[in-house]
């Protein structure tokens, strides 16, 4: 069995750049140059209609369950606000961040930074851990977004549904990046010249934090906390339940998405919420799509790709035990099966990085 | 031209797009801007070496299809994030309905 080093300083990050698996050249399925350009065309229209939906939703919760506080009424608002708070921000973070939810950059720019407040993630930071994970996606050592790691923790899998180790690890290090800009291992990804825009983000952030808890000690309540900050806790459970399903218990260190991401069939809230990143497989092998057009990009490549699965539910039941699995044996990991149409790639490389694991049964 | 290559047909390019032109070992991008003029920039981006040709190009700007950097195709001036290197430029030269372009 293999231990992992999951470091971005550490030796399977070096061995990848050695073997060529880091910033390796990934499969794609072919489309043809004007269907390609069709779909990446850029709109403003409905990333603009469902970020009114989004603000005004959320506007419209906050307000009931300030006028419902102190009774039990207040609490589904509550719910709803904080599932729009801590865990659509995480989507909206994601698509804005990438450039392609609107056409025009300063309304992607403004959404960028009042999600990655919310979600806690410092906005200059994770602009350039997430263009390493789109490079080296779950390439061990190379990959900052490794969402569960092997063997997996699942208690901190389970506090994550509560936002609570992230929200643990974001305040030493909001603190520590305004007092001194990114740490080491964020240095390995964020070039030098953005260092000094993660420590002024850092600032913003925590002017931020310290006049909402002056707020709420002033006023002796803790309604401030329930509109900034804590609903990073009691609404992340969806981005979460969403999230590890993207590559959890899947292959690491392949260079075809088709076998180390997750497409699921989801219910059209959840997909609003999670802006279409359902479709994960696809975003990968196209992060240019943009969210509006992931439906239609499915339909067109669906051939080349393993079956999605149907719910949340049934690919829960195929990801958990297998995460179970990887306790005791952390180089077991869910094989994926293409389809006869599909086209194979680099089937003799993938056989050499994977070394003696076990593929599913 | 010193050097002068022909790279393609006029009307290999729609507007507002491009294509990618090997040689020599090397990759370049030559562009067809919708002011009908012709450019040319190396072909890989100059933040994790991805081809330009796969990427979707808005006016003068080409983006990057793996992480959305964005350079000016006349200029080669990185725009957008995360790039932060220039591309190179090469001079272009219309004869006839053939684009030649100016290579080192």
């Amino acid at each position: 069995m293999t231990k992992r080093d999951y470091s971005l300083l550490g030796t399977d990050g070096a061995r990848a750049v050695e073997t060529g698996l880091a910033a390796a050249e990934w499969y794609h399925t072919d489309v043809p140059r004007k269907v390609m350009k069709d779909l990446m065309a850029r709109k403003d229209g409905p990333a603009i209609r469902d970020t009114i939906i989004l603000y005004g939703c959320m506007i419209a919760f906050a307000a009931a369950g300030i006028a419902l506080w102190g009774t039990w009424w207040c609490l589904p608002f509550w719910l709803a606000y904080g599932v729009l708070y801590g865990s659509a921000s995480d989507s909206r973070w994601h698509e804005c961040g990438h450039g392609t939810a609107f056409r025009t950059a300063w309304m992607n720019d403004v959404v960028h930074e009042i999600a990655s407040f919310m979600i806690m993630r410092n906005s200059a930071t994770w602009r350039w851990s997430h263009a390493r994970h789109h490079t080296d996606t779950y390439i061990v050592g190379r990959d900052p977004e490794i969402a569960i790691m092997r063997p997996p923790v699942f208690a901190k899998l389970i506090g994550s549904f509560f936002g609570i180790p992230e929200v643990i690890a974001f305040f030493p290090r909001m603190i520590r990046n305004a007092l001194f800009g990114p740490t080491e291992d964020e240095k390995t990804f964020v070039p030098q010249s953005q260092w000094a825009k993660v420590r002024r983000v850092a600032q913003i952030y925590a002017a931020i934090y310290a006049a909402t808890l002056a707020l709420a000690l002033w006023s002796g309540s803790i309604l401030p906390l329930m509109v900034i900050g804590l609903p990073r806790m009691y609404g992340a459970w969806h981005h979460v339940m969403t999230g590890l399903l993207q590559h959890g218990g899947l292959a690491e260190n392949v260079v075809d998405h088709r076998l180390n991401t997750r497409s699921v069939l989801m219910n059209p809230i959840s997909r609003f919420i999670y802006w279409n990143m359902n479709y994960h497989v696809e975003h990968h092998m196209f992060p240019m799509v943009p969210y509006h057009a992931l439906p239609r990009l499915h339909e067109i490549i669906k051939h080349d790709l393993p079956a999605p699965n149907r719910s949340i539910a049934e690919a829960f039941r195929e990801m958990w035990p297998a995460l179970r699995r990887q306790l005791a044996n952390e180089d077991y990991f869910l094989g994926r099966t293409l389809p006869p149409t599909a086209k194979p790639y680099r089937t003799d490389f993938h056989k050499a990085a994977l070394g003696q694991a076990l593929p599913a049964e | 031209m010193p050097n002068g290559i022909g790279a393609c047909a006029t009307d290999d390019i729609n507007p507002e797009d491009l294509i990618r032109f090997d040689h020599a070992g090397a990759t370049d991008a030559i562009y067809h801007a919708p002011d009908g003029r012709f450019y040319a920039t190396a072909g890989l981006c100059t933040h994790e070496n991805v081809h330009l040709c796969d990427g979707l190009v808005m006016g003068h700007l080409v983006e990057c299809p793996k992480h959305n950097g964005q350079f000016d195709d006349r200029t080669g001036a990185a725009k957008r994030a995360p790039v932060c290197l220039n591309l190179k430029t090469f001079a272009t030269r219309i004869q006839g309905d053939a684009v030649f372009i100016e290579l080192p």
